[in-house]
């Protein structure tokens, strides 16, 4: 379903992905797992159509994601690490919006907005303008709208980032219940090894742009002669904390989220 | 053409439930007009200019439309910050709808608030010469309102944060306000400011205006609605390549 070739993307001198190379089968949940700036994102963004690879081979789907652009879009349902939702507009617009962005027809859009809405425990506040949600409901909303037009792979860029367990369980709940029932394959980035260890069929380490290792949570264990994941994992990718360069994007995006707290209340 | 409709709506909602930002918006040429137009208003008719309401209302709707297309365009910047514009981005439709979809919502908003103005300025006393000037009058809000549209999406897609907003403020949309002709005469104005108000695409929307609510105008009807329709043309065309240049 996704297949990485040697792929290298650099910002100027900085090389963000290392020549990395993956597979992902079809209905598998494979976890991207790394230390802040490891390439996590930038390797989503690749995938996804949003950023342009330096150099070597990418399919999802397969197709090349720069040459087939609206097909590939087409294939995919993603979450980003931060909110994307329009927080003036209702839920339902939302979804509404999404599902024709995705060309999914009028009776159709409307019964799977119903379904999903409900499925996450949205229904009732679907007439509410989303800027009135909670950080959990949000990220429930743009889960439900990334199934909406029934992708046949999920991206989800560390998708339970600020959420309290009962919705991150409750979030994996429903990851799981869709690959099972859709056979949709998930791609996933995350910080929580707990998380990845729970979900994730495979897993592959990243570390400053380079797969450091790739196979299942026992397997890295084993590699590593380490107890838990966590501990492989700082094994793989030592224990130095990594900062990421704060762009005046992110210090933007700081101050947008402070307005939006101050919002909320 | 589902998604042009979709992300159109998605603006004309977004301004019909912001009461207060509507409100707020029409203080500026609330001013302008009472202001100005009552304060300047005796020397202007001393000087053989006859009422300077007349004169100055279809300046003022020419400025309104203006700022609400060009901010329209860039609130571009504020669906980067908050992050929907990602959700435009990786959408199966081709960018040149997106980016239509968003000109043409942000030009319709600013048509509803032109319409307010002129609605505003029939309450202080403003009075169209002729009821046939009215749907060319909004023929030209029109014109003006795409044209700023398509420069608002195109500074807006250049942008990578707020930071550069007040320079577009301060040199950019205040000059293309003030050298519009919006509130004096083009007639008789020293050579080197007559050239920048020629350059400046307002001014003949502002002279549209005025041929079609009150009848005179500078540079003619044709000539404005020509000149509006080519550079609408060009900056349709700018936004369009900046919009699909951007990268998240």
């Amino acid at each position: 379903m996704i297949r990485v070739d040697g792929l290298v993307k650099k910002f100027g001198d900085f090389t963000a992905v290392d020549c990395i190379s993956f597979e992902v089968p079809k209905g598998e949940i494979f976890a991207f797992l790394g230390p802040n700036g490891a390439g996590k994102t930038t390797t989503i963004k690749i995938l996804t159509t949003l950023l342009k690879a330096t150099s070597g081979t990418v399919e999802v789907d397969g197709r090349n994601p720069t040459t087939h652009e609206n097909e590939v879009r087409q294939s995919f349902g993603i979450v980003f690490q931060d909110p994307s939702l329009d927080q003036d507009l209702t839920a339902w617009e939302n979804m509404d919006l999404h599902g024709v962005l995705y060309h999914v027809p009028g009776k159709v859009r409307r019964e799977r907005a119903e379904t999903l809405l409900k499925l996450f425990e949205l229904w009732e506040r679907k007439d509410a303008l989303v800027k009135t949600f909670s950080g959990g409901m949000r990220r429930r909303l743009e889960i439900a709208r990334g199934f909406l037009h029934t992708p046949k792979i999920l991206f989800l860029d560390e998708p339970t980032l600020g959420l309290d367990p009962q919705s991150r369980n409750q979030l994996w709940t429903h990851v799981r219940r869709q690959n099972e029932a859709d056979h949709v394959t998930v791609f996933l980035t995350t910080h929580y090894m707990d998380e990845a260890e729970r979900v994730a069929d495979r897993i592959a380490v990243i570390d400053h742009g380079k797969i450091v290792a790739i196979g299942t949570a026992d397997e890295l264990k084993q590699r590593t002669n380490a107890t838990s994941l966590e501990e492989a994992f700082l094994a793989l990718t030592g224990s130095t904390i990594r900062d990421e360069s704060a762009t005046s994007k992110d210090q933007l995006r700081q101050v947008a989220q402070m307005f939006r707290g101050g919002g909320r209340r | 053409m589902n998604a042009i409709y979709i992300l159109w709506l998605r603006e004309v909602k977004k301004y019909g439930r912001s009461r207060v930002q509507i409100i707020a918006s029409l203080g500026q040429p609330l001013l302008y007009l009472l202001v100005l137009g009552f304060g300047l208003g005796p020397v202007y008719q001393k000087a053989g200019g006859g009422s300077y309401l007349q004169f100055m209302a279809p300046g003022i709707v020419g400025m309104a439309v203006l700022f609400t297309s060009v901010f329209s365009g860039i609130a571009l910047l504020w669906d980067r910050q908050f992050g929907f514009l990602k959700e435009t981005l990786v959408a199966p439709v081709p960018r040149i709808y997106v980016m239509i979809g968003r000109t043409l919502g942000g030009a319709t908003v600013a048509m509803l608030q032109g319409t307010l103005i002129v609605v505003v300025c029939l309450i202080a006393g403003f009075r169209p010469v002729s009821l046939i000037g009215i749907p060319l009058g909004f023929a030209f809000m029109a014109l003006i309102a795409i044209v700023f549209a398509a420069l608002g999406t195109s500074i807006g897609s250049s942008l990578q944060d707020m930071q550069g907003f007040q320079l577009i403020m301060n040199f950019l949309v205040l000059p293309i306000f003030f050298l519009s002709g919006a509130l004096f005469p083009l007639n008789n104005l020293p050579k080197a400011l007559s050239f920048v108000t020629k350059l400046d695409p307002l001014s003949y929307g502002v002279d549209g205006l005025r041929a079609a609510l009150i009848g005179a105008s500078h540079f003619g009807a044709i000539v404005d609605a020509v000149v509006l329709a080519v550079v609408a043309a060009g900056l349709l065309g700018l936004g369009a390549w900046r919009f699909s240049k951007i990268e998240i």
